[in-house]
Parts: C-alpha cells; structure tokens; sequence
C-alpha cells in the first residue's frame, strides 16, 4: 500500500511561460487577432442614417427602447426569433468550422486566446523571453523586478479596461457615453459593466489562461463529438520523428527518427502539451508548435511536416505507404456526411431568416377577440363583439392607417381609443404599437349565424400596403 | 508528492498515480483537481458568511436573524410599489389636472387611464360587476349601451364616486313603490302589467290581448311617469328602460311580476373616499370604454 497522506487531490496550477515564435501560423495568428479586435473594438463608432427619429449607431442594442439595431435591419422585442436564428447560425457554424477544420476556433478566434495571446506579448514585451520570464520569476523582489512586474500589470489593466470599456458601446449611443465616461457621469450599471469585464479580462487572459480552455469551457470538452478521422487537427508524424535523440551537425539520420529532441514543440505551447504524446484534450490547434518545428527543421535541413496540421486518415495513410516504400498523396477531405449535414442546417436557417428579413412589413397588425364577454346584446337587439387591435408602427415617421372588416357586409365599427377616431385614419406614432379596441355590431335582423369568421384588413393610407389578419364574430353561446 | 514514485504506485496502463484505493483489484486513479477550485469553495463559503451578515438567515428562538439589510419581500413590495408609484408620477399630476373630455382626447393619458382602470376595475368593482363587467343577476353589465343612471362620462364618474342608494349624501337614489307588497296594484293589474311590460320590446308585432290592454292602461296610469310612456325609461331617476331585451332582475314573467311586486332597489356603494379621485377617474375612463359609452 502507499502511503494515502503523501497524495495530492488539488494540485497547483503549473504556470506556463511560452516561448515567443514567428511563422506562418503565428503570422496568421496576429492577423486574425488584428481583425478581430479591430471588429470589437472600432464597430460601435460606425454610423449609419436612420433619418431624424432613431439612432444613426449602425449596431446598437438600445436595451431601454426595447430595440436591436443592425445596419438597415432593426428588431422588435416581437421579433426576438431572429436573435434564435442568429443563435442557431452561430452554433452550427462553430459545429461545421470544428468538423472541417478542427479547432480553428479554438486557436484562432475564441476571445479567450485573443487576450492572452496579447497579454502573453505583453509579458514578453516587459520581461523578455521564457528563459528571461522564469528567471525574472524566481529572482528576490528588486527595482528591476518591480518595474518590469508593475508595468506588465498596468499594460494588462488598460487593454482590460478597454474591453470593458468598448462593449458597452454596443448598449448606447457611443459618442455620447464616450463624452459621459470622460466626465465619469456614467449609470452604476454601466460602470458595473465595465468594471465587471476589465475584471474578468485581466484575471482570465492574466492568470486563468489554459485553465479555462481544460477546466471552464464546455465546448472544449464535446468538440471530440464533431471530430471524424478526416477533422484537421495538429498531428507528429511519430514514424518520422522516431526514435527522437539528440542531433549534432553532420551526424547521420540513419537508423534514427527525425525528431532532435529539442523540446521546441513544447516550449511554444500556450497549453503547456507535449504534442508528440499524440492529440490531447488540451491541444487548442493554434499552430505554435509546427511554426517552432519547421523553424528547426530547416536548421538541420529536412523538411517541414515533422509537426503539422494533419488528419488521422493522412496520418494512416502514409504510415502504410512508408511501410511499402511508396509515396501517398495526402487530401483533405471537407465534402463528408457531418459537413454536409451542417452546411444544409445553415443554408435552412440562413435561407428562413432571409425569407422573414426580406419580406418584413414596415408595419403589423395584431387582433385579439374579447372572451369576457364573448359578445354583448345591445338595446337595439343588435349584438356586439369587440376586439384589441395592435399596430406595429416599425417606421420612423407617423404614419395613418384604415381598417376594414371583411366577411360582414352589414357590420357597423367603431373605434374606442383616445380623441374617438375614425376607422380611415387610425394614427400610430412612429416607432411604436397603437392599441385600438374595435368594436362590431350587427344589427338584429342580420344574426343569422352562430360565428363567422373573419378577416380585419389593415391599410397604409401613405403606402398603400395592405395586412390581413383573421379573428371571429360571435352571436350566440 | 506526485513525483514521490517510492511511496506511490504508478499505473501501468495510464501513466497515473493511483489513490492507493482499491476494491476486488480496481484501483482508484489520482487526477487532481486545480487548486484553484478549492479555492473557489473556500470562497463560496467566505460569501455565505458575508450573505448571512447582510440578508435574513438563520432561525432562533423567537424569530430569526434580520441581517444588516434588515431586508424582507415585504420591504422588497413596498420597494417596488414605490418605484410604480414614481413611475405613475409623470402622469399623475397632469392626469388630476385633467378633466374627463381632456383625457378622452390625450392619448397617453387616456392610455394611462385605461390601464389604471382595468386593474382598478378588478380590484373593485369585479367581485359584482364580472371580471370583464359583463355583470349578473342584479348587477348591470357594463358592456351595454343600457344604462339605470347614464353613459356619458361625466354620469359614469358620478355613479362611481356616489354610488347607488349608497351612504354617501350625494347618493343617487329613487324608489320605485312596491305595487305588490303594498297592496298598491291588485294581483290581476300587476299580472296585465307585466305581460304589457315583458312585450314592449316588441313594440307593433306584439299580440295585443285583452290583458295587453289592460296592462298597458295601468302601465300608463302607474309606471309610464318614470319609466316613460313607451317605456324609453329616465336616467334621472334610475327608471330602467323597459322596452328592451335587457332585464337586471330577468325578462321572464315571473321575474316581472316580482319586480313590480317586490322591486328590488340595488345597492352600489360609494366609491369616494375608499378609492382616489384620480382612480375613480381612471375608472369612468375604462368603463366608458368597454363600448357601451354614450
């Protein structure tokens, strides 16, 4: 037996001092972090004319208004479906991006990474290299260390502070709040929110960094679910690379692997992997250790591919070709059953959510018939039914709308509202719903039937466009 | 430690250390957790000391600590009740200003009244009335255009604050005499006057019998002087109209007879004093709207 009081049930996270390293992947790296960021940050000052009544911020979600604006597309709390869709869109789109190619989200454009790629080029900045890094770490307190440490920290509090401070540019008008947090003059919930995210951007790209990809993210954990053997991931080729030994210049490569041994591979990786222990969990495909590989490759002249982004049926399939000495044409192979699946889920949703974008009325009516009372007998001996009839004004101007009954020939309407209007001009506000509670009566000689259904017609006096909604009339239990 | 290999055993297959627990041959394997989830716990407790300073928590014997909140769902409702109050503020003292044809045209105030009205209507007045005021036996429905007292606004906002035969001073009130009960009418008269009366509404197609006849002479020389002489009613007095379909007390036979017998004289209490003028407001306001307002 062993001894149970020598074991360790939490362990201490092992902290990660990645090696700075420059290629193809790390270029890409930086330029989707460029791209990225940019978005983030410079699209809340992008303007676009609605006309003098609404907002000119192009994306703006206007939480006290009740309005989502996206360029020439504004959305209504009733249209909240588009923000499903648009949820929809976006998982499936990562399920097919992971499925073709791998993690790419992963090392490449999830906000995790971005930050702390640039936290980690912060830390280099100040504090120079792994090597410098660790020896920096491990040396006593002095003047060096403390300014070095001290401005690492506040480089990292300001780029914080900034993304706190753009993403609640996306939930008001952006120069204004601007001009407001310059004057401090800015709502608790406001400055929660911008405290909030500089917060959890520091302690997340500063400190947590690997952590959250192994332990918090749950997409981490069921991307092995999209994976199939032709999924691009980050592979060694270990019949190439071994046995692995040291390599001096002018040694011969026979009889041995062509991996040196260096440990490059390893000392790039953000995760903190051995990546030619085959794929892990933790391996977030960014790339830095096939940039770290070729770089020594060409060092010691052989050819780049040593670590690569590969797929197991590749990888299968050149180990069987080595064994018969042939050569293999490696492919990647993107039409499969699970990209197909995915791109149709897209195209459905995308082509659903176009349809609705496209044929959206710049207006819409919605009638609810009274249940209590169902109907009412009137002196007259006519009976009356009466309704609750909304119109979405969506435009930004006032607009005149008239309302017709068809289905009842000798109904008589009357509109109860403020001001007593008339059915030809119902007056809705811009940008806004106008209540009407019509009201139907037939007369007593005209009750010939138990219900009818029908049709309330709804007119734009300026457009002439037309909306039909269907409800009934009652005249009996 | 972890690398203490001499004290702990190594699975062979993974590359694990074990616990050192083992059932029947299975061994336990030892992944540990970050340290920082332990953290995170010590944490959750270091807040639950926090929350049980600041909210309600733990029971003693005659009660339970308050915290330093001293914070209740009571507290809480009067809270939120506070911040509707505010927001009612902005109309408030345009709509007390306000008299009832000014609101009838403002469409945000008559909005704002309208939904005041509505829940007023349902805290007050549905227990009688119905929730959709389509009344019953004894309690007019609202939703018609047959009105004791009238239907203009102004008449509605009256009826309401003074109520019907209520204790207010300014009450309205009328009697009709017990024509039965008081030996006013005789039997036959009341039972001729009922047939005229239960008929009226027909007007020229009703069947005129001689009991029709005879009601129709006692109708005029009894009801006709509030109830009109074709039975049009007055709702100055509260008459009901009679030459309708719309009965309060039933438009069988019967009913009519017991009525004239036995008139029954509703109550409807007054609303001033119990309710705020600008709720009674708020209430014409939603009555009126139902569709029967004049």
């Amino acid at each position: 037996m062993s001894n149970p009081e020598q074991i360790t049930f939490f362990e201490a996270q092992k902290r990660i001092y990645p090696r700075d390293i420059w290629g193809r992947y790390r270029q890409l790296k930086w330029l989707a972090m460029g791209v990225l960021l940019a978005i983030y940050y410079f699209v809340p000052w992008l303007r676009w004319d609605r006309g003098p009544h609404a907002p000119d911020q192009a994306i703006l979600i206007d939480m006290p208004a009740r309005r989502a604006y996206f360029f020439s597309i504004e959305i209504w709390p009733q249209e909240v479906f588009y923000i499903t869709g648009l949820l929809i869109l976006a998982a499936v789109g990562l399920f097919f991006a992971t499925s073709l190619l791998g993690r790419v989200w992963c090392g490449y454009a999830c906000p995790q990474t971005v930050w702390t790629d640039l936290f980690i080029k912060v830390e280099y900045f100040f504090q120079g290299d792994k090597n410098a890094r660790q020896k920096l770490d491990a040396a006593p307190w002095g003047l060096n260390k403390l300014w070095r440490k001290l401005a690492t920290h506040i480089t990292w509090l300001l780029i914080a502070l900034c993304t706190g401070g753009a993403w609640v540019f996306y939930f008001s008008d952006a120069p204004t709040l601007a001009d407001q947090i310059m004057h401090f003059n800015i709502p608790w919930s406001t400055a929660s929110w911008i405290f909030g995210l500089t917060a959890s951007t520091y302690i997340m790209a500063g400190y947590a960094r690997e952590q959250v990809c192994t332990y918090m993210c749950p997409y981490a954990r069921f991307q092995s679910a999209m994976f199939d053997r032709d999924t691009l991931i980050i592979g060694y080729d270990a019949t190439r690379g071994e046995p692995r030994m040291s390599h001096k210049h002018g040694d011969s490569w026979e009889g041995r692997g062509h991996c040196v041994d260096c440990n490059m591979c390893v000392s790039v990786c953000p995760m903190g992997i051995d990546i030619r222990d085959g794929l892990q969990m933790e391996c977030i495909a960014c790339g830095l250790c096939v940039d770290a590989c070729n770089q020594v490759m060409d060092k010691v002249g052989l050819p780049h591919g040593l670590v690569r982004y590969d797929t197991e049926n590749n990888q299968l399939a050149r180990n069987a070709a080595r064994k018969e000495g042939k050569s293999v044409t490696e492919r990647l192979r993107i039409i499969r059953p699970r990209t197909v699946y995915y791109t149709g889920i897209i195209a459905v949703v995308g082509c659903l959510m176009l349809y609705g974008l496209l044929t959206r009325q710049p207006f819409q009516a919605h009638v609810l018939h009274d249940r209590n009372p169902l109907f009412v007998k009137l002196s007259s001996g006519a009976i009356r039914n009466s309704y609750t009839f909304k119109i979405l004004n969506r435009d930004h101007d006032d607009h005149d709308y008239s309302l017709q009954v068809n289905g009842l020939p000798r109904a008589e309407m009357k509109i109860e509202a403020a001001g007593q209007p008339d059915a030809a001009h119902l007056r809705v506000l811009a940008d806004s719903v106008g209540q009407f509670r019509v009201l139907l009566s037939l007369p007593a000689d005209a009750l010939t039937m138990k219900r009818e259904n029908i049709r309330f017609q709804v007119t734009d006096n300026t457009t002439g466009k037309t909306e039909a909604v269907e409800t009934m009339f009652v005249t009996g239990e | 430690m972890a690398n203490d290999n001499n004290k702990h055993e190594i699975d062979q297959v993974t590359g694990i250390e074990t616990t050192g627990h083992e059932w029947d041959g299975l061994k336990e394997l030892n992944n540990p957790a970050p340290r920082w989830w332990l953290w995170v716990f010590y944490a959750t407790i270091v807040f639950a000391i926090g929350y049980w300073a600041v909210y309600p928590a733990w029971p003693t014997l005659t009660g339970f600590t308050g915290g330093s909140k001293n914070w209740s769902e009571y507290s809480q409702l009067k809270e939120h009740q506070g911040e509707i109050t505010a927001m009612r503020a902005k109309y408030e003292a345009r709509f007390t200003a306000a008299d009832l044809k000014t609101i009838q045209n403002d469409p945000e105030l008559y909005e704002y009244a309208r939904a005041g009205g509505a829940i007023a209507f349902k805290n007050n007045c549905a227990a009688c009335h119905g929730a959709g005021a389509q009344g019953g036996y004894g309690y007019p429905n609202l939703n018609d255009d047959d009105w004791l007292w009238g239907g203009t606004l102004d008449q509605i906002y009256t009826t309401i604050r003074y109520g019907v035969r209520s204790t207010s001073d300014q009450t309205r009130i009328s009697q009709m005499p017990a024509f039965g009960r008081d030996d006013l009418l005789s039997r036959e008269e009341i039972e001729a006057v009922a047939e005229y009366v239960q008929k009226m509404h027909l007007g020229d197609k009703a069947e005129k019998t001689a009991t029709y006849e005879k009601g129709k002479e006692v109708y005029a020389n009894n009801c006709a002087s509030c109830h009109g002489e074709t039975g049009d009613g007055n709702q100055d007095v509260g008459a009901p109209r009679l030459n309708d379909d719309i009965w309060l007390y039933g438009g069988d036979r019967a009913s009519i007879i017991n009525s004239i017998a036995n008139p029954h004289a509703g109550v409807m209490p007054t609303w001033e004093g119990r309710l705020s003028d600008s709720t009674i407001k708020q209430l014409a306001i939603y009555v009126h709207s139902l569709g029967g307002g004049k």
